[in-house]
């Protein structure tokens, strides 16, 4: 990557991280609560852009990884309440999540493009059904309540998503900026030559399948013990992972960073315009269109000012 | 009695699930788009007829004709807004085309159910029926909508058929699905053959809305769904081919039908995603795609 995409995104990205470190000192709980789901959707999008914009791999279900994670966090938790502290809940719902990510990535090494995405949509409404079906484990409709939270201090709450978000993005940064990124971008854009060069693409794919499982279910596990409740419309639905993908995109896909800025634009635009009621969703959306229409290469395009790598 | 049943309702069922994909299909074949809007589509034709019938009284058959019409209209305003520009566009890396136009049509969808909702609130919505009343046959009491319902899809579909294989325009429309590049070489314009799939396209979403309106009752909340079942018969069926997706909507309803009488409607949906599962693992062209 060229030094000027370093330096110039680099101040921003400080200066954005300073904001958000000082930002509990001068706003409401109710601001904080909102970035704190801000936050953890912006981990949501992030290794959906790890999948996508490197792998190559059109997931229309990253809900799928989140509500296996959310979902098993949430039931060990209920069923077991106090003899299992939450930590263990969410590695477990972290573990269930990159499994989920396995299974998923088996077709992924057979079939491409639409079919591909077909086969991750059908996987969220499988699991949307299974726990509509299995409601006395899982809750159903209503919701699966959990007895324990993280902290009941928006405060620290809000600190535990930052730094969750600031240390997988940093991670899940630097993969893509590493040998394994490159080669996981050359496997995306032509499978045959990356084989051809001697690169093990199956290896590398299944890596990005669990890397991002596993950051979408501890994502999704620890905003279990956020919320205090696990449903179906905040971590399965399709319509929150569309919102997802639209995040990803809007931001700038193949960043990574973009992923997150678009993330905490979605949700922080959302609530903004709020008091519209029903148009709220309708401009988000045209405004998402417009910038995928006039600016392909979303915010972070925008912000390097049309210069292309 | 039962069985009668499931074959009457299934009947009818699969035959507007065949005309909704047929549209899908079409489009996918000859432009490779995937048209993520299709179920807004679908609910916008259907609320204008509704609209047009029950709130300004113009009664059923011209509020289909405003439905069929809305369909067309919206069915161009996606082609024109959502995916054109990102088909011209020097800017989108031609690989990365496909998801442009899948978020794009995605988004557009969410805009049209957005601006549905807003403007009609999301209450269900059922399209006054053409026909009405009740009949018996082979003992089985059936809305007599459901009969129109299959044959008014049985005949669009034939249409359809009549056009692509008899007609010199649709004959263009298949031979672009073919060879694009061919087409173009014998001096037809490829821009003009997108428009009429998309006439078409138009044509077939807005009167399968209708139907559904009419037969089931649409609402806001019904347009993922409607997408995601379009899609799902169309991969089934395999991308591209309508025969294919002809079969696979009859597979899927007659599926659907039988789990929801048979075992319980809660699990209607299950055992079609288990088959397309299976499908994918086993056939990911589909079961008469064409790779």
């Amino acid at each position: 990557m060229p030094a000027f995409v370093s330096s110039r995104l680099f101040w921003i990205g400080l200066v954005t991280v300073l904001v958000a470190l000082v930002l509990p000192t001068y706003v409401s709980g109710y601001v904080l609560g909102l970035l704190t789901v801000a936050y953890y959707t912006a981990v949501f999008a992030m290794s959906w852009d790890l999948l996508f914009g490197f792998a190559g791999e059109v997931n229309f279900g990253p809900t799928f990884l989140i509500g296996v994670g959310a979902y098993t966090a949430g039931i060990l938790d209920a069923h077991f309440s106090p003899g299992l502290s939450i930590w263990l809940c969410i590695a477990a719902g972290a573990l269930a999540a990159v499994i989920g990510g396995v299974v998923l990535a088996l077709p992924a090494l057979r079939v491409s493009g639409p079919y591909f995405g077909l086969t991750t949509l059908v996987a969220v409404l499988m699991l949307q059904n299974f726990i509509v079906v299995a409601a006395g484990l899982t809750g159903g409709e209503i919701g699966l309540a959990v007895p324990d939270v993280i902290s009941i201090d928006a405060r620290t709450n809000y600190w535990i998503a930052l730094g969750f978000m600031l240390v997988s993005g940093a991670i899940l940064f630097g993969l893509s900026r590493s040998a394994i990124g490159l080669i996981l971008q050359a496997s995306g854009q032509d499978k045959v030559q990356a084989g051809a060069l001697g690169f093990n693409v199956t290896k590398h794919k299944l890596a990005a399948f669990v890397v991002s499982a596993f950051f979408s279910g501890l994502a999704g596990a620890l905003m279990v013990f956020y919320m205090g409740t696990a449903s179906v419309s905040t971590f399965v639905d399709v319509g929150v992972g569309v919102q997802i993908i639209i995040a990803a995109v809007l931001g700038g896909r193949r960043t990574v960073i973009g992923a997150a800025i678009g993330a905490v634009f979605l949700i922080g635009m959302g609530e903004l315009l709020r008091p519209l009621g029903e148009l709220a969703t309708l401009i988000v959306s045209v405004i998402a269109l417009a910038v995928i229409l006039f600016f392909p290469d979303g915010f972070l395009g925008i912000i390097r000012g049309g210069a292309r790598a | 009695m039962l069985f009668w049943q499931i074959l009457i309702d299934g009947f009818a069922i699969s035959a507007l699930y065949a005309l909704g994909a047929t549209g899908f299909t079409l489009i996918f074949g000859v432009s490779g788009v995937l048209n993520l809007s299709h179920g807004a589509i679908m609910v916008g034709a259907a609320v204008a007829a509704w609209a047009a019938a029950s709130e300004f009284g113009v009664g059923p058959y011209t509020g289909a004709l405003i439905g069929v019409l809305a369909g067309f209209i919206l069915a161009f305003a996606t082609y024109f807004i959502a995916v054109r520009p990102i088909q011209r566009s020097k800017v989108i890396a031609e690989s990365e085309k496909e998801i442009f136009i899948l978020t794009a049509t995605l988004l557009w969808g969410i805009i049209i159910q957005e601006a549905i909702a807003y403007l009609f609130t999301n209450n269900a919505k059922t399209v006054l029926p053409i026909v009405e009343g009740v009949t018996t046959v082979l003992g089985v009491r059936t809305p007599r909508n459901e009969y129109f319902t299959a044959v008014i899809c049985w005949v669009a579909i034939g249409l359809l058929w009549f056009l692509v294989n008899r007609t010199r325009r649709g004959k263009a429309v298949m031979a672009a699905s073919m060879n694009p590049r061919g087409v173009t070489l014998l001096g037809i314009e490829l821009s003009s053959i997108y428009l009429t799939v998309w006439a078409i396209y138009g044509l077939l979403a807005g009167v399968a809305g209708i139907l559904l309106g009419m037969f089931l009752g649409v609402s806001s909340y019904s347009v993922g769904p409607l997408t995601a079942s379009a899609f799902s018969i169309v991969v089934l069926g395999g991308l591209g081919s309508v025969s294919g997706s002809l079969i696979a909507a009859y597979v899927v309803g007659y599926l659907e039908t039988g789990t929801a009488y048979l075992i319980s409607p809660a699990y209607r949906t299950i055992p079609a995603l288990l088959l397309l599962v299976v499908v994918m693992y086993l056939r990911p062209q589909g079961l008469f795609g064409r790779r």
